[in-house]
């Protein structure tokens, strides 16, 4: 089964994945796709595909590398309840829908119900060449805010979207393959990453 | 704690500072019982290689005893005492798995500013160098916070004097790193620019990998006095002739050599236009490297050559010979040393005494005596050649 790099998921209302789990269908979609920004970014993983997806299915842990997301709360089978820092205190939360789900391929959510900050993510996990691991390809689609809510896609991707999708799958990988997240604080209270739940407790399973 | 801090340009103090902790579950702590100043602190202490802050630690020569292990050490014990690598590297990425630690995807946490620089994201975290090699503490200090503690440590046998195995955390490995990249050839001819402690140790493995001559570019008279006394090289003082490539094809029977070793880096002495052209532009920050010796091996190396760049280099250089460089067919190769790869076998090396360890060290001092041992050593003032200091 092959899954396209080039328009990964369903995030606009054109764009649909060609891999689709037949119990994951009817959401539509909230980004407008001529509106949106699109940030695209990959790390190659020496993981197995299986390992890869298996937690990032998870979504109550990406707020263990993801920086600017508080909590991820599972609310069914194919939604959850996502809340991240706003910029200046406080939390902005919105509630996603899994809109795709293929194991060890991809995993695909949108924002859904009225949010100021309407967006879709998709995360697609690829066999390395020369058994190089796997390779993570992570899209966020979000669209440009207007006025006030400028600050809430600040706290959705943080200051430079692009930037931040960069950082958290940094963190993914070290995570991944190291079980911890790197940091050179040399005293637990200068580790910017202790914020990152379990960050420095969790066993290798490698 | 004592630490060694880089206080700005050429200015570093001596302060107590808060002991480290075991942040994560795979750190030990190391107390420093021996800690040594390298040519590559030069390059933070002249402020060449940039990213420092006021108070950074320094130090990346170290060994000692293990006094606290985190959670997820399995290999290491309260009491072991190891030598530590200079590069940090999780040993479990696809460069580390490799053997290529220096290029460890994960132990460099500002990855991003090497990313910009350099187009690739960062080679491994270094100890006490700069936050663009990842912000960590050094081991110019009493303790040092060591990540990954079952992967870089390497376990010292009793009775084994420190002075004998300090240099296996950098140098020693670094010098045989380069002389491998030179891929030697039975025959050959090894030129080294810089008798250093890199050099040093390049022209013992150079032998020890099978070269027929080797050759020293130096111009300090105690350094000038290690390289044809221990390392057995002959000599070439550079500052007695104007046209160095040309005296090294006339050594050479008109070949020139078949590897040369950059051990010299990125604040090489020169004369000529060249150089006087790199030191403007260095010191003007719009070239970080002064290049000399970078051209001069290209220059000087025998058709279907090697160059080995060991030396460090931080940016952009003009005027390289590319020409050259492809007329004759050279290779060439460079980087930070991948310590961890060449432990086992270079503790076995040393312990046969295949390398003399100790000749190099001038200086045994302790660790308050740190801004002048700097200063001294990169003047190259009181016969400096290398300090160890103890905390
Ligand atoms: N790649 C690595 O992993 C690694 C590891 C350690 C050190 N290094 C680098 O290796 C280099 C040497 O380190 P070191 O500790 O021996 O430093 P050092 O400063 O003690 O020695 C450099 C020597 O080069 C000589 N020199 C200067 N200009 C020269 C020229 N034009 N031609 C010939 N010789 C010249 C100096 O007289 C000096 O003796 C530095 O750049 C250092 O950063 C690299
Ligand atoms: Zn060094
Ligand atoms: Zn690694």
């Amino acid at each position: 089964m092959s899954t396209s790099v080039e328009s990964p998921y369903a995030a606009a209302d054109t764009a649909q994945a060609e891999t689709k789990r037949s119990d994951v269908t009817g959401a539509s979609a909230t980004v407008n796709a001529r509106e949106a920004n699109r940030v695209m970014r990959s790390a190659t993983i020496l993981r197995s595909r299986a390992d890869l997806y298996a937690f990032w299915h998870d979504f109550e842990q990406l707020p263990q590398f993801m920086e600017h997301l508080v909590s991820v709360t599972r609310t069914s089978n194919t939604t959850s309840r996502w809340a991240a820092r706003a910029p200046g205190g406080g939390t902005v939360e919105w509630d996603a829908e899994l809109v795709n789900d293929v194991p060890d391929e991809i995993i695909a959510w949108k924002s859904v119900g009225k949010t100021d900050v309407p967006n879709a993510g998709s995360v697609t996990f690829t066999d390395a060449p020369g058994n190089r691991g796997t390779i993570v390809r992570v899209t966020i689609d979000y669209e440009p805010p207007a006025g006030a809510v400028g600050n809430f896609v600040a706290s959705l991707l943080g200051e430079n979207p692009d930037r931040q999708v960069r950082e958290d799958l940094r963190k993914f990988k070290q995570l991944m393959e190291t079980g911890e997240i790197t940091t050179s604080a040399r005293r637990i209270e200068d580790d910017a990453t202790r914020t990152f739940a379990q960050a420095s407790s969790g066993d290798l399973t490698s | 704690m004592r630490a060694v801090t880089w206080q700005g340009t050429r200015s570093m103090s001596v302060e107590t500072v808060p002991d480290p902790e075991i942040v994560k579950q795979q750190d030990v702590i190391v107390k420093v019982s021996a800690t040594a100043i390298c040519g590559s602190d030069l390059h933070l202490y002249d402020h060449y290689i940039t990213t420092m802050q006021r108070g950074d630690i320094l130090g990346h020569e170290f060994m000692g005893e293990v006094v606290e292990t985190g959670r997820n050490v399995r290999k290491l014990k309260v009491g072991d005492r190891v030598v530590v690598p200079f590069p940090i590297a999780c040993g479990r990425c696809f460069n580390c798995v490799q053997g290529v630690f220096s290029a460890c995807d994960n132990s460099n946490p500002n990855g991003e500013i090497a990313e910009a620089l350099y187009g690739s994201t960062a080679g491994a975290g270094i100890f006490g160098y700069s936050h663009m090699y990842g912000g960590y503490s050094g081991g110019q200090a009493e303790y040092v916070r060591v990540p990954y503690g079952d992967v870089g440590p390497m376990k010292i046998p009793d009775g084994v004097q420190d002075e004998q195995v300090l240099f296996l955390s950098d140098i020693l490995p670094t010098g045989w790193q380069a002389a491998l990249r030179g891929q030697i050839e039975p025959g050959d001819t090894v030129a080294v620019w810089g008798g250093g402690p890199v050099g040093y140790f390049a022209m013992q493995s150079a032998w020890l990998q099978g070269a027929a001559r080797v050759i020293c570019i130096e111009r300090e008279p105690e350094r000038i006095g290690l390289a044809r006394d221990i390392c057995k090289a002959e000599i070439v003082n550079f500052e007695d002739t104007d046209d160095l490539v040309e005296l090294l094809k006339q050594m050479t029977g008109g070949r020139g050599p078949d590897v040369c070793i950059d051990a010299v880096g990125m604040e090489a002495h020169g004369h000529g236009f060249m150089a006087a052209a790199d030191r403007v532009k260095q010191a003007l920050r719009i070239e970080m490297d002064r290049a000399t010796v970078v051209r001069q091996t290209i220059q000087a190396a025998a058709k279907g050559g090697r160059v080995s760049i060991i030396g460090v280099y931080g940016g952009v250089i003009d005027k390289f010979p590319l020409g050259a460089f492809f007329a004759k067919g050279l290779r060439m190769g460079a980087g930070q040393c991948d310590v961890h790869r060449f432990l086992p076998e270079l503790l076995t090396r040393v312990l046969n005494g295949e390398f003399d360890t100790t000749s190099l060290i001038s200086h045994r001092l302790t660790l308050e005596e740190a801004p002048g041992a700097y200063e001294m050593f990169a003047q190259k003032t009181h016969g400096c050649t290398k300090v160890v200091m103890r905390p």
